[in-house]
């Protein structure tokens, strides 16, 4: 089938704005949008320029913003998508675009890095694995699906308002150790999310959980990172 | 060999540690206006519903409604209490509700003051108005007035 796909092309190097590019392409319904903008780059304009690494919805490169959803190119089918209609990308919302679908990740992973996304323990390492029964691993099973696409984080319109805020992904990334049995950093991550800039401007639009590939119920996990905190100070 | 720092810290981190935003210096004020914002909002519902339903609906209904009926309902200290906490409640939540909204939408600082500025600037004057007027309310204010309980 003929579809056409609308890109928002942007390079610096060359024009300062950014301006949307159409391009008619002939896919299978069953093919992703990933494979339309392959075809586009290999077969029309070898400028396009997006990211996209093991091509199967596991390593979190290729979130954009299809028909305005933020969605992996690469777990997008074409069928799905009403390709009777233009078919747009554009890049992730609120972070600076480099060139045409790339961002610059940096602010995302500082805010990840911020919550301590690493096992904190105190004492001697023991010398056997750390044991933890199947309802602890239960509890926290959900957010340690996260790729750390981004997908979630920007689609968040306080993240879009305010680039301060830690944004969905890093409460996250916060909540999958938090809530493990093992782990021991819970009370100083609960201090740093209790930030003026942390859970709390949480306005539960659902974006992130509508935005996640991996189905994780983000705006779930920040409920619940909250009434840790409520529970532990109030 | 060199060291290579691993994880690379995040610049949240080292804010976090030094400067001004360490740990004594956190305070919860967010979680508790946060809370807050929701037990306001569950008591309002019991409050409004009831001021509604009493003004509208008991006895004459929104016919009934003058200043007479205002200066009765007054002279109680259940209506005074009653409205001095939907008059507080009202204003607090809906100005911490504008705060939210200007940390949500105004980009520029000077542009989140400024506004910050108007709206608790407004806020005290209603709060402080309102207050007053329901402690200090006089009925009889009017010398010629009719009311029986000026008689």
């Amino acid at each position: 089938m003929d579809v056409k796909v609308k890109i928002l092309r942007y390079n610096p190097e060359v024009v300062d704005e950014a301006e949307w590019k159409t391009y008619a392409v002939t896919l299978q319904p069953t093919d992703r949008v990933l494979d339309a903008l392959h075809k586009i780059k290999w077969e029309q304009d070898g400028t396009l320029t997006f990211r996209r690494s093991c091509a199967h919805g596991v390593c979190g490169s290729d979130a954009m913003r299809i028909n305005g959803r933020n969605r992996l190119a690469c777990k997008t089918l074409i069928k799905d998508l009403n390709p009777e209609k233009e078919i747009t990308v554009e890049p992730i919302k609120g972070l600076p675009v480099l060139k045409d679908l790339v961002v610059d990740m940096e602010p995302f992973f500082d805010a990840y890095r911020s919550v301590m996304p690493f096992l904190v323990t105190s004492g001697h390492e023991p010398t056997r694995e750390r044991i933890q029964s199947q309802a602890d691993r239960d509890r926290f099973d959900d957010t340690t699906k996260c790729i750390l696409c981004a997908a979630c984080t920007t689609s968040c319109p306080v993240f879009w308002s305010d680039g301060q805020y830690f944004g969905p992904q890093a409460i996250v990334g916060a909540h999958r150790f938090i809530f493990d049995s093992r782990d021991e950093g819970t009370e100083q991550r609960l201090e740093i999310l209790n930030d003026k800039e942390g859970v709390w401007r949480c306005r539960t639009t659902f974006n992130c959980t509508d935005a996640c590939p991996r189905g994780i119920e983000v705006t779930k996990a920040i409920q619940e990172v909250k009434r840790a905190l409520i529970f532990r100070r109030v | 060999m060199s060291d290579i720092a691993a994880p690379r810290s995040s610049s949240r981190a080292r804010n976090l540690k030094g400067g001004g935003r360490n740990r004594s210096g956190q305070t919860n004020f967010e979680l508790y206006s946060w809370l807050f914002m929701r037990l306001s909002g569950l008591a309002l519902v019991v409050l409004v519903l009831g001021h509604l339903f009493t003004n509208l609906m008991l006895g004459d209904g929104i016919n009934g409604l003058d200043f007479a009926f205002v200066a009765g309902k007054w002279a109680s200290p259940l209506w005074q209490v009653w409205d001095l906490l939907m008059l507080w409640l009202a204003m607090l939540h809906g100005t911490n509700g504008m705060r939210t909204i200007i940390n949500d939408y105004a980009e520029k600082d000077q542009t989140r003051f400024w506004l910050k500025a108007l709206l608790l600037t407004a806020s005290i004057v209603i709060v402080v108005l309102g207050t007053l007027v329901i402690f200090t309310f006089d009925p009889c204010l009017d010398p010629h007035s009719t009311l029986s309980v000026c008689q």
